[in-house]
């Protein structure tokens, strides 16, 4: 003690930063068996061979990843082509993801520009409001959207009664019905970021831009829009990333047409008929892909960013 | 009825109401083209609403503004030929300055490089040429400011409207701020409608200023005017350095009255309308018409004792006590050292005001 009075303010600022390391060591514990364990399981069993009755037996194979991409007959003894089936899964997947993401953030940033813009002491209320249905059970709710949707339902009613159409739209088992289900799931993702953008905004920047002629529109556009980006960012990865990989919605809602990727990969997981080493490759494609993408957009951002500065 | 087509701005009977509050009770005034007008008063007097009715930002409960003759209340911000400089500035904080000055340009219809051109012109202007490709949170205070006005000022808007835009600044910056301003405002023949909160400001930018308090404008008027004939007791009293007395009249007689102020003092100075014999008024006198002597020497002076000295610069101000009386102010600048003269604290004085430079106001 007396020494490490002798030595004074360094000695202390040295044990305050070994404390902040040992302090830090819970989230590195968080981070190592909930994020890197799992992801290092599923990369080492896509490279493992299968067993039929699920579960994998421990010999080195790239089986699964061979009949992700290659065709190579019933008896896989033919000239390997290449194999659709699967990159046409993932291709849909992608496309009903951004979709889905449109769709969250045509709804949701009025919404969230709503929210943001009433008197503050409101505005939990909305936020409340908001995430009230997210309470109910992910898959009960998708569930009730079919209901919803079905050609008897009271959606398809409502429209014949008020006489607008004749005859029940499909929408059940359509691509639509999928983006809606995905819409449905993930839609707060997207409202509360933009809601914090928004909120965080300096509306007298749109009274600047109003006052320097510009029309409503374009002040959202020129102004808000740049503004609250990254707001709008992480609101669409939010939504995208969990909608790649969902299964509920298109399981519930797609039908054997259409089929995502999550579907496929949950399947090799079920029962006895799945097969491990497959699901963990396509999971491990599924990863790569969304990492691709979240580097394209990190990078795009910078790059925006270094052209404004 | 129709407008002045060569008044800037004219505001009829304008009323701003928020719910059961009124923050602006029936303001009419008229500003005339190529003028600095400044609207002054204290803070939540009305006169940052009276601004915004005029930009578009609020609406205008009842009453009319007209802008070169066409009324204009019930158009749109951006349909007013009118631009502000804000409090905050308000830059644009994605786009470079240069950007930021073109977009009122562009917005105007201009194509993209001819509002760049002219934006550069006005950057010249201001003197920030050379800071055209940074981004508005690369610049200090002053310079933001600048380019504030370089933008509000490039699509030539028949009013520039400017809410406190000096009042971040600090002093030595205000001051050269507002000499740059006043020159801006000559330069291109726009007119200008400031607000403030400081009477300083006011007094030397402004061809004209409207005093408003509580919603209300209490005088209207040059500079001169304002500060030598305030009209009451609150215009007196916020406009500079001021002793405001408690008198009762005795008699009025060609616009001058006699009043005395307790402990047996009188004093003759100028009466206004509406005050007669035994009102019970205020009276106001500035304290530099004031001066100190050992021995009476104008037909006003009235006997008392130094109570302090304060050294504030340019000048001194004494602290007089009239025996059984009220205290005085009296100022004497630096440079008058040589015909007036500073007594030391506890001196037995005169205090001596010329006829006229003392004014009954109303309340």
């Amino acid at each position: 003690m007396a020494a490490g009075a002798a030595s004074g303010g360094s000695a202390r600022a040295d044990t305050y930063k070994d404390a902040r390391g040992w302090l830090l060591l819970p989230s590195w514990a968080v981070l190592g068996i909930f994020v890197l364990g799992p992801v290092c399981m599923m990369l080492i069993y896509s490279f493992l061979t299968k067993e039929f009755r699920g579960g994998v037996i421990w010999e080195f194979s790239l089986a699964a990843y061979d009949q992700f991409f290659f065709d190579r007959g019933l008896f896989g003894d033919e000239p390997p082509t290449i194999e659709w089936t699967y990159i046409t899964i993932f291709w849909r997947s992608i496309w009903q993801a951004g979709a889905a993401t449109l769709l969250s953030l045509v709804i949701g940033f009025p919404t969230a520009y709503f929210i943001a813009t009433r008197p503050e002491n409101v505005r939990p209320v909305w936020v409340f409001l908001i995430t009230i249905p997210y309470w109910v059970n992910l898959l009960i709710r998708t569930v009730s959207m079919k209901f919803l949707l079905r050609d008897q339902g009271p959606l398809n009613d409502f429209l014949i009664g008020t006489g607008l159409i004749d005859s029940p739209i499909h929408i059940v088992n359509t691509n639509f019905a999928v983006q809606l289900g995905l819409f449905y799931s993930y839609l707060p993702f997207m409202v509360l970021p933009v809601y914090a953008a928004v909120e965080r905004y300096n509306f007298s920047l749109s009274e600047a831009a109003a006052d320097l002629y510009a029309s409503k529109w374009t002040t959202l556009r020129r102004i808000v829009l740049p503004a609250v980006k990254p707001g709008v960012v992480a609101g669409c990865i939010l939504v995208f990333v969990p909608s790649m990989g969902s299964f509920l919605a298109p399981d519930l809602l797609g039908g054997a047409k259409n089929f995502m990727i999550g579907s496929l990969i949950e399947e090799q997981f079920k029962g006895n008929a799945g097969n491990w080493p497959f699901g963990a490759a396509a999971s491990m494609i599924l990863l790569t892909m969304v990492l691709i993408i979240l580097m394209f957009s990190a990078r795009q951002q910078a790059k925006a960013d270094k052209a404004g500065g | 009825m129709p407008g002045n087509k060569t008044d800037a701005i004219d505001v009829r009977n304008a009323v701003k109401r928020y719910g059961d509050f009124t923050a602006l009770k029936r303001i009419s005034l008229t500003i005339k083209d190529n003028e600095f007008f400044t609207l002054l008063g204290p803070s939540g007097c009305g006169k940052t609403t009276l601004l915004r009715m005029i930009a578009g930002f609020e609406d205008v409960t009842e009453g009319e503004i007209l802008l070169y003759g066409d009324e204009i209340e019930s158009l749109p911000p951006h349909l007013r030929p009118v631009n502000t400089v804000f409090q905050n500035y308000a830059l644009f904080p994605h786009m470079t300055i240069l950007d930021n000055v073109a977009f009122g340009l562009e917005m105007r219809g201009k194509t993209k490089a001819a509002a760049r051109k002219r934006a550069g012109e006005m950057l010249e202007l201001v003197q920030l040429s050379q800071f055209a490709a940074r981004k508005p949170s690369q610049l200090s205070g002053g310079q933001q400011q600048r380019v504030a006005l370089a933008r509000a000022l490039a699509p030539q808007p028949k009013v520039l409207l400017l809410d406190e835009p000096l009042s971040a600044l600090d002093l030595k910056l205000r001051k050269a701020m507002q000499l740059e301003l006043k020159h801006l405002q000559r330069e291109t023949g726009i007119t200008f409608i400031f607000v403030t909160h400081d009477q300083e400001e006011a007094l030397t930018m402004s061809d004209r200023i409207a005093v408003m308090s509580a919603g209300e404008m209490q005088q209207l008027g040059s500079p001169t005017e304002i500060y030598e004939r305030p009209r009451n007791m609150f215009v007196a009293d916020f406009i500079g350095e001021t002793n405001l007395l408690e008198v009762s009249v005795d008699e009025v007689r060609n616009g001058r009255a006699v009043c005395h102020l307790g402990g047996g003092h009188a004093l003759t100075c100028n009466s206004v309308d509406g005050i007669g014999e035994g009102a019970k008024v205020h009276m106001s006198v500035r304290p530099e018409r004031l001066f100190m002597s050992d021995v009476p020497v104008e037909t006003e002076s009235l006997k008392g004792r130094v109570a302090e000295n304060i050294f504030v610069g340019t000048d001194i101000s004494t602290l007089v006590d009239l025996a059984e009386g009220p205290q005085f102010i009296v100022r004497t600048s630096n440079s008058d050292r040589g015909n007036k003269r500073i007594f030391e604290p506890g001196s037995e004085i005169f205090v001596n005001m010329e006829l006229g430079a003392g004014r009954l106001l109303m309340d």
